[in-house]
């Protein structure tokens, strides 16, 4: 057998392999994608869960705006105290550290205290169905309309529909406010994760309206805002809201509510 | 006219997806939104007319004159790989968010049976330069056209719920390139 069978063919691959190499390598010179050496160390202390919490496109996106000193590295909700912490020291400078918070659905809306005004079947999006005639399937057009389109954007997979009704995972959710921006009803808040109470309704119908709609709904009788002596709870727009800043877990609003809209959560962190 | 011909061909009658079933994988696999269904046909499309003139050099100026005809898969694939390299960094440095978007399907385009097919069907059909370079760009803009009318379909597809359970996702998609590719037998007639 003749050895120049074997080398021509290897030679002229090679050859080809090393012409085409070439040319990549100038064309990584050319189109060389500059990182800053801060941006990466930044990088790896981020979450990597590209939520977009922060409005940037991606944790990547983040670390760029925080290296050229666009945005606070605490703007990252999603990470601990000590990551954040880190990310001051890549950059030299002091970085405060925001509270933890928590998305909370301010509905209780379930398949068995919300009145059904159809039978649904429709969209299986809450973007889509909130926008046509009629607006999903419960009398109260305030409550979660319990398709999960939260459940769907949530990447940490903190969000479940339970009975009809959007819940957090307290544990999981990280406050990236996915959610909250994506809900086309806005009954979904962050509220810091320590809180304790939290009202579970966001129904401006008139009392009996909301009453006769769902059976926990807030009917905006005010005997939680007269009752608390933290002067926590004020009234806006009909709904009862609780200032958790101001709140001392006393318990009386869950205990006075006359529908049960006030309920004690699990509070984290 | 024959090069208006050929590529009217190779886009609509011999189309690449639809007809000659090749490059299912990214056909599938990016056509869940239009928008990034665009940018992959536009990444084929580059690839695939680089690579048509390219490969063809290599296979009339040195295969040929080497007797190395043999080598042609290997030396192609080469080719391709190169020019896919080349689009990945182009991408990265242009667009970071088709790059994030298009996601492993980008280097996954050497793999593009479309893009060895284009150079493969150039070479047997001894097309000159003129010609191949006409039939890449034609074959790819028909993966462009098939894979972007199939994602829009998709979109609608994935609001409807009337779609019995066991067909949703992949299923009806699916049943849906078939569809499409039982309507592209409609061009058959184009060109006598």
């Amino acid at each position: 057998m003749d050895i120049t069978s074997i080398l021509y063919p290897a030679a002229a691959i090679s050859g080809l392999g090393l012409v085409f190499g070439a040319g990549l390598g100038f064309a990584a010179q050319k189109f060389a994608v500059e990182v800053d050496e801060k941006v990466e160390m930044i990088l790896e202390k981020l979450p990597g869960a590209n939520c977009g919490g922060c409005g940037y496109a991606g944790c990547e996106a983040f670390a760029n705006a925080v290296a050229e000193g666009q945005i606070e590295p605490s703007c990252c909700f999603v990470n601990d105290a000590e990551s954040t912490k880190a990310i001051g020291s890549i950059l030299g400078k002091e970085v405060k550290v925001l509270e933890r918070q928590r998305a909370m659905v301010a509905c209780r809306g379930t398949d068995e205290n919300a009145k059904e005004k159809n039978l649904y079947y429709g969209i299986t999006d809450c973007r889509d169905a909130a926008l046509i005639p009629g607006g999903g399937s419960k009398s109260c057009s305030y409550g979660c309309l319990g398709l999960g389109s939260c459940v769907e954007v949530c990447v940490f997979g903190a969000m479940s529909i339970k009975d009809g009704v959007a819940v957090v995972d307290p544990e999981k959710c990280t406050a990236c406010g996915t959610c909250v921006r994506t809900c086309p009803k806005h009954i979904i808040h962050l509220i810091p994760a320590k809180s304790t109470y939290h009202v579970n309704c966001m129904s401006e119908d008139k009392g009996k309206d909301a009453k006769s709609n769902c059976k926990v709904a807030c009917i905006g009788c005010g005997i939680c805002v007269r009752n608390c002596e933290a002067k926590a709870i004020t009234m806006k727009n009909k709904v009862a809201c609780i200032d958790n800043n101001i709140c001392v877990d006393c318990g009386v609003c869950e205990e006075k509510c006359p529908t049960k809209a006030i309920t004690q959560i699990k509070s984290v962190g | 006219m024959d090069l208006l011909l050929l590529f009217l061909g190779a886009m609509l009658v011999n189309n690449f997806v639809l007809t000659r079933f090749l490059g299912i994988c990214p056909f599938l696999g990016v056509s869940k939104k239009v928008e990034t269904a665009v940018g992959m046909g536009m990444a084929v499309t580059f690839v695939m007319a680089l690579a048509s003139v390219i490969t063809h050099l290599v296979h009339k100026l040195l295969l040929v004159p080497a007797k190395l005809e043999y080598l042609y898969t290997i030396a192609f694939i080469l080719v391709i790989a190169s020019l896919v390299q080349l689009v990945e960094m182009v991408i990265q440095k242009s667009s970071p968010s088709l790059y994030a978007a298009l996601g492993v399907f980008l280097p996954l385009i050497t793999t593009n049976c479309a893009v060895l097919g284009v150079a493969i069907i150039n070479m047997q059909e001894e097309y000159t330069l003129m010609e191949s370079l006409v039939h890449g760009v034609g074959g790819a803009l028909g993966f462009t056209i098939a894979i972007v009318l199939f994602a829009g379909i998709r979109e609608r597809l994935d609001t409807n719920i009337n779609i019995p359970e066991a067909l949703k996702g992949l299923p009806i998609a699916l049943i849906t390139a078939g569809f499409m590719a039982t309507a592209f037998l409609g061009f058959q007639g184009l060109i006598s």
